[in-house]
């Protein structure tokens, strides 16, 4: 059954990605234009999940516990680092320069193109590296 | 402003963030791409992968279910299309994948993970990340473009 809802919430992402055009990296991009012919399609995206989500949260989290699983599992540190702030920063480059970030690159693996692979190999890569250099108890 | 690009936009970011809803109702997880998959590729964590990799088939299986259905697409330029064109070669993109992967390892997530979630929470952590990337991926964008004139 975990299996199956996991499914299910990466079937309506990968859908929303789509929907959106989010799978299209010239309008994350034209996005990230903000001096040259802005697209605002990325604002609607993000907002629209945000605030959907906000209300989806308030509603799902006032029950005791999922409901296929023991507990919620949510992030509880509050406090600011360079870990985090500089891993944004590095992201934020990363996703400039090609306008994938994460989501949109898997989804996209079937028109995969070599320069698409690509990116999907160094950013594994890159996964490891952060594990290798994060201490084990963070 | 594209009005029907942008309407799109907001049907599918409600899908996401519905997606979002529906993962922490059901699992109690958090629907960060980078955290699901990367936590997957990198520790396959025992008892905790499955749900992992079926969720990473669903969003593969998201751009084929539009495909097959038709006409919902949102590529720019292309009505048809459900998965845009990379738009850098290989060494551009080699380099994008790197800053990807370390920084949302890092920074403990992505897009999906500080943004669509982080912001719902109205963590300190995810804000700051997001205003974070969101301005360097703004600088990148302005430099590239404008200052070094590429086409990127």
């Amino acid at each position: 059954m975990k299996t199956l809802v996991g499914y299910i919430a990466g079937l309506l992402f990968g859908l929303g990605l789509t929907i959106s055009g989010m799978t299209d990296p010239a309008r994350v991009l034209g996005f990230l234009d903000i001096a040259g012919a802005w697209d605002p399609t990325l604002m609607f995206v993000l907002g629209g999940a945000v605030i959907t989500n906000f209300i989806g949260y308030r509603l799902v989290l006032r029950r005791p516990h999922p409901f296929f699983g023991e507990c919620f599992q949510l992030p509880t540190r509050q406090d600011l680092d360079i870990r985090l702030i500089g891993g944004a920063s590095l992201f934020g480059i990363g996703w400039g320069l090609s306008g994938y970030c994460p989501g949109p690159a898997f989804a996209s693996i079937i028109g995969l193109s070599a320069p698409l692979f690509a990116m999907l190999v160094t950013m594994v890569m890159g996964w490891f590296m952060a594990r290798a250099i994060t201490p084990k108890t963070a | 402003m594209n009005f029907t690009a942008s309407f799109q936009g907001l049907i599918g970011g409600v899908l996401i963030g519905l997606s979002a809803t529906w993962l922490m109702a059901t699992l109690g997880r958090i629907a960060g791409i980078s955290g699901i998959i990367g936590t997957l590729i990198t520790t396959r964590p025992r008892g905790d992968s499955a749900w992992r990799l079926a969720f990473g088939i669903g969003l593969v299986s998201g751009p084929v279910l539009a495909l097959f259905i038709g006409g919902l697409g949102n590529v720019a330029g292309a009505p048809n299309e459900v998965i845009g064109q990379p738009s850098g070669g290989m060494p551009l993109m080699l380099v994008a994948g790197l800053l990807v992967g370390l920084g949302t390892g890092l920074g403990s997530g992505c897009t999906s993970g500080h943004g669509v979630c982080g912001l719902a929470r109205l963590s300190v952590r995810s804000l700051a990340a997001t205003v974070t990337f969101l301005i360097a991926a703004i600088i990148t964008v302005f430099v590239v473009r404008h200052v070094m004139g590429g086409n990127v």
